[in-house]
This record gives C-alpha cells, structure tokens and sequence, in this order.
C-alpha cells in the first residue's frame, strides 16, 4: 500500500494516513474486500508509531470504510462506495481550489484556464 | 504514585554545573511501551537528563527512578536493562565487529546470539572489519546491535540520528518501532529531527535552557497548537494589538509587512471564540507542525 507522508503542511499523520486510504479506496487502488497490511507491517513501512497507524485504521472502521475480521485482520469494507463519491468531489475540489489561487496569482482567467484543461486532457 | 507499568519517574531534577543551570525542576514519568522523544536546541539539558538517567551524574537535587530503582545505587540491575546508543558511540576503535560484540555480550546475560547475526545480517557490518575501519553510519549500526541484542525493556537513544544519512537514520527508526510494536517495550530517545520525533513518538517533552516547556502526550502537543495570520490596517503593528486585545493562549507572534502571525496553544473554538472581537480579517488558520511548535516555542522563550 502506497502511503506517502508530507510533513510540512502541519496535517496530522494519522489523518494523512486516513485520506490517503479514502483516496486508494475512491481511485479503486485498493478494493472490497482487500487486505490491509497490518498495524505493525505498516507502521515500519512508512516509519511512524504503531499507534498512529491503529488509530487510523481504528477511525475508518467507525467510519465505515474498513471492517475488521476477528483473528484475520483489517479488510476494505463494501458499503465505502457511496460515501466515495462524495470523497472523490472533496479530493478534487481541494485541488481545484489550489489550482485557482495559483491561477488567480498569475493572471490567468477562469475561461483560459478551462481551456488549458481541455488542451491538456486532449479534448479538444 | 509509582506502579509496575512505571518504567522511569524524575521528580523535580535540578542540575548545575559551576553556576550554570543545565536542568531546572525536570519532572517526567515514562510508562511501558511508550515512546518518548525528547527535543531541545543544542545546550537546552537533553544529554544532561539522559546521562542522569544512565547513573552517570548523581542528582543534586531531586530524584531518578528507573524500574523503580535509583541508577547510581544500583547501576547494574538498571543497565542490564536498558539498550544505549549515543551520538558518537564510544566504541574500542581496534577491536573488530565480531569481538567488540562477543565482548559486549559477556555483560549481558541475556545477550540474544541469534539476534544479534540477524542484525548484523540486515545491517551488512563486516564481522572481520576493524571499528576503526567503520564508516560513521556503520558505527551507528554496530551501535545499533549493541544496544538491542540483550532485548532491552528500555531502548536509550541519545541524538541516535545525528550527522548519519537516510538509510541508517531508516534503520534506527525502524529500530524504534519494532521495540515497541513487537514487543511491547519502551523508547526515550532525544533528536534533532522533530519530523522524525513526530512520526514515531508518542509523547514529547520540550527542553529550554533546562527548563520543561512542554511535556505532554503528541496528540495533545500537535492539536492544541494553531497558527493564525490576519491582515493588519491602518498601520497597526503588533505591540499595539497585544496591548489592545491580549487574547489568551498566545504566545508568540511576529508581523512581516502587512501580515501578522499569531501561535496560540489552546482550543480551536476558543481561539475562534477570542479573535471575534477582532476587527482584523483573519487571512489563515492551521495547525502547527512539530517543527512549527519547535521553532515559535524556542523563538518566544528568547523574548525575540
């Protein structure tokens, strides 16, 4: 599983690690009924507390998007689909707000940046 | 009160050395399996606390348990638990690997052989190579296997990054979380790199020129600090501002131009709650990182 952290925006970690498995679950990189890596074979991989991991894990259980089998370990859950159309408008919106300010700070207008988009996309 | 999932207790340590404070009133309880980053600028009592607790500097003032036990009465019993690794480990440079560890393990009777080739295995030391022959992140690893081979209750690690490249800086890390995840046991380790202190530990205590400016859990240090930026008009600098509003939890702010940058440690909503009698647009808010917490805690101190 593909977890990388950034440090620099005050994010905390095991939120870091929350939407970055929303967003593997949302972009079908990981599926229903996936395995997980476990708490601790995560926890080295990506070199943070086993804890922060736990906790992790623990909140997207509560929230529906992982299931845990007794004595087996920690599953993607099936019923993470319709909340992740909704996550998926919320990764993208983050980005499309970057996107704008950056624009907006060079000058570039909303109509010019459409076009790019669809120039980029190959749409056009 | 002390309990048998206590694994070290300081009560209010103070420490000088001709005049110069080096710890002042330092208490601290560190409980199984937790691991505790401790973090400082240079000079601020991190090697000062950790050596106090290894028995090597009898406390002036104030007490020192480890596993209940004072390390300067009885040195032997706390060693034999604890793992220690140091900045620049102090290795006998014409020994070569395979006898400072055949040497090392006579100390320890519950020196783990197998354990020890599995880590120098992982580690690719050279049994035949001389220390003096090591390169500085070879040494560290050769540390390394010292300081975990006896399968420690307690892993002391003393600036264990310092000066070292990723790879080893992985290895101790990864050193750091097994000791806690496999086996339930407990990490005090002091550094520099608070990106590293703040993936892996889970309670964190700030030194200042000895004193403690922090000491809590990492989750309670990491949510309770937030940085705000408003925008300033009508020419106000910020000794006005504070004289005006003085809002509570803040302590430390700057102004670059028109921007003024308030750290405040408290809770979200209230700090909210307070800016609301300003008349000032607040352009940011955000959480801080360790770094961030390091960097203005450090910055106040100083009165800058």
């Amino acid at each position: 599983m593909d977890i990388h952290l950034n440090q620099n925006d005050g994010v905390p970690v095991y939120l870091q690690i929350i939407n970055q498995v929303k967003h593997l679950i949302s972009s079908s990189r990981l599926v229903i009924d996936q395995e997980l890596p476990a708490i601790r074979v995560l926890a080295e991989q990506i070199l943070v507390n086993p804890n922060t991991v736990a906790r992790a894990y623990r909140e997207l259980e509560i929230s529906g998007w992982l299931y845990k089998k007794r004595g087996a370990g920690t599953f993607v859950s099936g019923n993470a689909s319709p909340l992740s159309e909704f996550e998926k408008s919320r990764i993208i919106d983050e980005k499309i707000t970057g996107l704008l300010t950056e624009a907006r700070q060079m000058d570039i207008s909303v109509t010019k940046l459409i076009k790019r988009l669809q120039k980029l996309s190959g749409k056009n | 009160m002390q309990n048998e999932n206590t694994i070290l207790q300081v009560k209010n340590l103070t420490r000088t050395f001709s005049e110069q404070i080096a710890l002042d009133n330092v208490s601290m309880e560190v409980k199984k399996g937790q691991v505790f980053g401790i973090v400082g600028e240079n000079g601020a009592g991190k090697t000062t606390l950790i050596k106090h607790l290894l028995g090597q500097y009898i406390a002036q003032q104030g007490s020192v348990r480890l596993f209940g036990l004072d390390p300067v009465e009885a040195p032997e019993k706390v060693l034999a638990k604890i793992g220690y690794l140091s900045e620049e480990p102090e290795l006998p440079a014409w020994m070569t690997v395979k006898e400072l560890i055949n040497y090392t393990s006579a100390f320890y009777p519950n020196w783990d052989h197998q354990y020890a080739s599995e880590l120098t295995d992982v580690f690719s030391l050279q049994l035949n190579k001389r220390v003096s022959e090591l390169s500085k992140g070879q040494k560290a690893r050769a540390g390394l296997v010292l300081a975990q081979a006896h399968r420690p209750e307690l892993l002391l690690l003393d600036e264990p990054s310092s000066g070292l490249d990723p790879n080893v800086r992985r290895d101790i890390l990864s050193a750091i979380i097994k000791t806690v995840a496999d086996e339930g046991k407990t990490v005090i380790f002091s550094s520099h790199l608070l990106e590293e202190v703040e993936r892996v530990s889970d309670h964190l205590m700030m030194l200042d020129s000895g004193k403690t400016i922090l000491l809590d859990s990492m989750e309670n240090v990491l949510s309770s600090h937030h940085r705000f930026v408003i925008k300033s008009k009508d020419g106000l600098n910020l000794d006005d501002l504070k004289k005006q509003f003085n809002p509570s939890g803040l302590f430390n702010s700057s102004q670059n131009g028109y921007e003024i940058t308030l750290d405040f440690d408290g809770k979200q909503s209230e700090i909210e709650k307070s800016l609301l009698d300003f008349p000032y647009k607040i352009l940011s808010h955000r959480s801080m990182s360790l770094n961030d917490i390091f960097v203005s805690r450090s910055d106040a101190n100083k009165g800058v």
